[in-house]
């Protein structure tokens, strides 16, 4: 409930340059789809009020291949990557994980640079783009650096990214092996993750989940179980490094079984 | 159609319905409707003059919104989300506050012929964007074909969540989907209907693309 006329100031930005030099003179949040500010705004759990429109941005509404790179441009909604035939050949976990972000009202504004920067645990596309060792491209003015997006989040919502700073695109190399995604919720369609999980079955293993942890997090122990070992042993591993809480969406003991089962069940399937 | 906002009486004393009286009785509480516009007065491109001589309440900010092919300008909240901008500023009360977040789409409008969830859009960063409403598709006279649908096929039951549903499946029409019910389900899935009328929604929505249903899934 809004009891009180608030301070909240809006800026739009035409250009990727005009935003960056703004962003440079005053701290602003840069929102594009805004799927989940004003979420935040209206529980009152959101204390940003100084906002950076960039949905006009069309510069970085794009995916492309550069160098056997698929480029998703930050401002790629969840709509155009399913209909990317750039992605389905590519990185088709991604379009299953965009196929399950809310309805298709929110996945026509949702923006992959926005699930990236929001940086909830819970963001479906997370897991992919850890399980795919993706690249997150930062651009400041008269800058650009490159994060590995393992690297990204340093806890829960926080990143390596500085207030100047804007994420413009998130690089994916080619995957080799087999992808597969699961997420599991309340119900199937416009639920919040309890457990999300990406993998991907190349000569050995990589598996992110979400929604178990600070930050959407690599199994890197069961990985290691699961190159050497046998399932079992993959299972003591996941055990041992699978600490979820008990929180409004579920409770630790149950995400911890959840995120068994899929690891099993992702590596039967994958088999 | 059936419209829990709609006058009670049309031929109520001096045009006084439950609506109206509730908001001229609630204006003085409720900061950030700093001008209504009468709806037919905004009907009538261009009549902004009568919003500029609102006074101003501080915090507020200006803002021109093209809602249904008019262009609309008023002072806002600037935390005024699009979904109460149209309800309580523009007094188009077709669209529906649900849950408020994102999660039922009874809120659901076109933003340059696209469906989005106007509870999650703030109406600030919609100056310039086309935006189309339930009362912008048909009129009780002329209802658009899949209005016209959802009362054949019986597509609500309590009907709070209808307009919604209906802007989401003309939405749909455009959108790339396959010919199945499933397809259509998927398609929907933005939209939660509590009164359980998804069948009947299906049958409306395949009616209209001249699919017969097909209960395969």
């Amino acid at each position: 409930m809004k009891t009180a006329l608030s301070t909240l100031e809006m800026r739009r930005a035409t250009s990727v340059a005009e935003a960056l030099e703004i962003l440079r003179d005053e701290p602003r949040m840069p929102i594009a789809g805004a799927t989940d500010v004003y979420v935040g705004l209206n529980f009152g759990t959101l204390p940003e009020l100084r906002y950076l429109d960039i949905w006009a941005l069309d510069e970085l509404r794009t995916i492309t291949v550069n160098e056997d790179v698929l480029v998703l441009g930050a401002l790629a909604t969840y709509t155009m990557m399913v209909a990317s035939a750039l992605v389905q050949e590519r990185l088709p976990m991604m379009i299953e994980a965009a196929r399950q972000v809310g309805g298709p009202q929110i996945q026509n504004r949702g923006t992959i640079g926005g699930n990236i920067a929001n940086g909830s645990p819970a963001g479906d596309s997370l897991p992919v783009l850890a399980a795919c060792d993706a690249v997150v491209v930062l651009q400041s003015a008269g800058a650009e650096r490159r994060v590995k997006f393992t690297e990204f989040y340093t806890g829960y919502r926080k990143t390596v990214m500085r207030r100047d700073e804007l994420v413009v695109a998130v690089e994916v190399p080619r995957v080799s092996g087999r992808q597969w995604f699961r997420k599991v919720g309340t119900r199937a369609a416009q639920a919040i993750s309890k457990v999300v999980v990406a993998g991907v079955r190349g000569e050995g293993a990589r598996i992110a989940v979400g929604s178990i942890a600070p930050t959407v997090i690599r199994l890197t122990a069961t990985e290691r179980a699961l190159a050497t070992g046998s399932l079992d042993e993959a299972m003591v591993a996941l055990r041992g490094e699978v600490n979820p809480i008990d929180d409004i969406r579920s409770t630790a003991d149950y995400r911890k079984r959840v995120t068994e089962n899929l690891v099993r069940r992702f590596w039967t399937e994958t088999a | 159609m059936h419209d829990p906002d709609a006058p009670d009486h049309d031929d109520a004393p001096s045009g006084l319905t439950r609506r109206n009286f509730l908001t001229r009785a609630g204006a003085a509480g409720i900061a950030g409707v700093a001008a209504s516009i009468p709806l037919a007065a905004a009907l009538a491109e261009g009549v902004p003059e009568a919003t500029d001589a609102a006074p101003d309440i501080p915090g507020t900010v200006p803002i021109a919104l093209r809602v249904n092919g008019a262009t609309l300008r008023m002072r806002i909240d600037p935390r005024a989300t699009l979904l109460d901008t149209l309800r309580e500023s523009v007094h188009l009360t077709g669209t529906k506050k649900g849950c408020d977040h994102g999660q039922c789409g009874a809120c659901t409008v076109h933003v340059n012929g696209e469906r989005v969830n106007s509870c999650l859009r703030l109406a600030l960063m919609h100056e310039g964007d086309d935006i189309t409403t339930i009362e912008g598709i048909g009129s009780p006279d002329a209802l658009h074909p899949m209005q016209a649908a959802f009362v054949a096929h019986d597509g609500y039951q309590c009907g709070y969540c209808t307009s919604g549903q209906i802007m989401s499946a003309v939405a749909l029409m455009k959108e790339p989907c396959g010919p199945r019910d499933s397809d259509v389900k998927e398609l929907m899935s933005g939209n939660i209907c509590r009164c359980g009328a998804y069948p009947n929604i299906v049958a409306a929505i395949q009616d209209v693309r001249g699919n017969s249903p097909m209960r395969q899934g």
